[in-house]
């Protein structure tokens, strides 16, 4: 049994939690900078990494003493070491390894994006595999094909903007604030998502996905019908992304003989998007898994989970590494 | 009472562990290098080679900056961190005291300026008095050509260290009351701090890990802007 603390810092959320080998989340605190951001209307680099030097000493503090470790027993340290804002992934990371060096316990270097995928198994360790993951962010969106632990293949891509960073856009354009997914996903409700029908980009064959055509094709049907209802808008534009992201997610995994769909990044916390996953889910046949809205978006529990992975598969790394703001997720070819 | 004293404000790295003995190992590495990088490895070894473990250490003391952002966040992240795990206070010493702090033994007036980029420095005098040295002013940020017409009314005879003066030397070579001191005074360095620490520690002028702040002297660009066009 071991219990790892995981260090979250790549973005805009300061992040602490202490799991038990991959899938009992002692603990889990996220400290949203948010309400810092809001005002510039998307995250600045250089106030987050002012924000997280300040908060993360009393996040690890709170997520030690909530997982009742009061004697600071952790038997591994794990950190976000990239993809990210170079300068926030190392404020983590930096603690990190001065917590494994003091307490004279293994440090495990993170990636993000292997984080979210593991962020399922916290909270259903039983999924089987292969299963497909459409793991959609600010500033991701991927289509994954997971064959066994620490085994991806990555099947597509965005070409150009990322689900949420394409959210973000469009509700900024509608006047509708930051951040964008919340804010579009609440006022589409009220919308007809046929009211419009704007561009999918999902003719091709392939896997990858683009939203800066249907962020123009918003843009311009507004400013020819100036009169039309934001809510319509709004509601037509998620229902082209969530229709392109679903309709390449089924193709993957009818192709690749998937036996589940799993959604991760803050983008899955969309609410079409889960239902729309789910109806195709039960229509083939295939087990759907919706992580909860906390784990979909950034956190450390997830960080945690994926630093277990890697300790029983690598052991620790070494406490030269440092952070990679492109690293990308380890896969097969 | 032990000290460990962690300084990446500039681009070097720089680890020294000391106490009521003086300083009992430093590790230095001047040449820039990615700050995340080395320092953990320089604090085990630093602690390897004074014959100190970790858990023995009483204090952990930190340059607070100015300095290079991220370098700074590097050194004081991991303080904080090493603090907090210890369950040990903290003492923060301003790099530009840091950097004036070798010069203590001149009578003149010693002039600390740290490179700022964007073509500032930041920049605080000092003069002697016994048993160290008194900041005469604030920490401030400015252009090499405001500090050299600052030298030039105070009408002493200064003593200019630093990395920022050494960037632009051209701006403070003709000065006649001016000299410019490179090498090994060039940069804050970690002994000084443990030096520095050690007498605060004495006083008991400690910090908790939560309470520390860094000093940027300088906003964010986007706060700049954003209360540029708001009028604030
Ligand atoms: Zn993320």
């Amino acid at each position: 049994m071991k219990r790892i603390l995981g260090i979250e810092t790549s973005c805009d959320e300061t992040a602490a939690a202490v799991v038990v080998d991959a899938h009992d989340v002692l603990s889990s605190v996220v400290s949203s900078q948010v309400d810092l951001h809001a005002q510039y209307g998307g995250v600045v680099p250089e106030v987050a990494s002012r924000a997280h030097v300040e908060l993360l000493t009393p996040v690890v503090a709170r997520a030690l003493i909530e997982a009742g470790l009061d004697d600071d027993h952790v038997d591994a340290v794990g950190a976000t070491v990239g993809p990210g804002l170079i300068g926030a992934l190392l404020v983590g990371v930096s603690a990190a390894k001065a917590l494994a060096l003091v307490w004279d316990v293994p440090f495990v270097a993170v990636n993000h994006l292997e984080a979210h995928l593991y962020a399922a198994f916290l909270e259903e360790p039983d999924l089987e595999l292969p299963l497909v993951v459409l793991l959609v962010s600010g500033g991701h969106t991927m289509l994954v094909l997971m064959e066994g632990h620490g085994r991806y293949r990555l099947l597509g891509s965005t070409i150009d903007d990322a689900a949420g960073e394409a959210f973000d856009k469009v509700a900024r354009y509608l006047g509708l604030g930051y951040p964008g997914g919340p804010a579009i996903d609440a006022i589409a409700m009220e919308g007809d998502p046929e009211a419009i029908a704007f561009p999918r980009a999902i003719m091709d064959d392939g896997y990858d996905t683009s939203f800066s055509g249907l962020k123009t094709a918003v843009v311009n049907h507004v400013r020819n019908h100036p009169d039309v209802a934001t809510a319509d808008v709004a509601a037509s534009f998620q229902e082209a992304v969530v229709d392109a992201l679903v309709t390449k997610a089924r193709r993957a995994a009818q192709a690749y003989g998937a036996k589940g769909l799993c959604l991760a990044g803050g983008v899955a916390a969309n609410s079409r998007l889960r239902e729309r996953a789910l109806d195709v889910c039960v229509a083939d046949g295939l087990r759907a898994f919706l992580p909860s809205r906390t784990m979909c978006t950034d956190n450390a529990a997830m960080v945690a989970a994926a630093a277990w992975w890697r300790l029983e598969q690598d052991g620790p790394s070494p406490l030269d590494v440092g952070a990679d703001p492109n690293l990308r997720l380890p896969t097969l070819r | 009472m032990l000290i460990l004293g962690i300084d990446t404000a500039t681009t070097q790295v720089s680890v020294a562990v000391g106490g009521h003995e003086g300083v009992l190992a430093a590790v230095q590495s001047s040449k820039p290098r990615r700050h995340a990088e080395s320092l953990a490895p320089a604090i085990e070894f630093a602690c390897q080679q004074a014959r100190v473990e970790l858990r023995e250490i009483s204090v952990v003391a930190v340059d607070l900056g100015p300095g290079l952002f991220t370098g700074l966040r590097v050194g004081i992240a991991t303080a904080k961190a090493m603090a907090h795990a210890l369950r040990v206070p903290m003492i923060g010493v301003p790099s530009l005291d840091l950097l004036a702090f070798p010069a203590r033994f001149s009578n003149r007036l010693i002039v600390a300026a740290i490179d700022a980029r964007r073509g500032e420095l930041f920049s605080a005098t000092y003069r002697q008095v016994p048993g160290g040295l008194q900041r005469l002013s604030d920490h401030t940020i400015g252009t090499p050509e405001d500090l050299a017409s600052e030298l030039i009314a105070t009408g002493e005879e200064c003593l200019l260290v630093g990395d920022g003066a050494l960037r632009y030397r051209e701006v403070f070579d003709g000065l006649t009351k001016v000299e410019l001191v490179g090498g090994e005074l060039a940069a804050p360095s970690a002994t000084s701090l443990v030096m520095l620490a050690h007498a605060q520690a004495l006083r008991e002028q400690f910090v908790k890990p939560w309470d520390l702040q860094p000093l940027y002297l300088r906003k964010p660009d986007a706060e700049i802007n954003w209360s540029t066009r708001h009028g604030r």
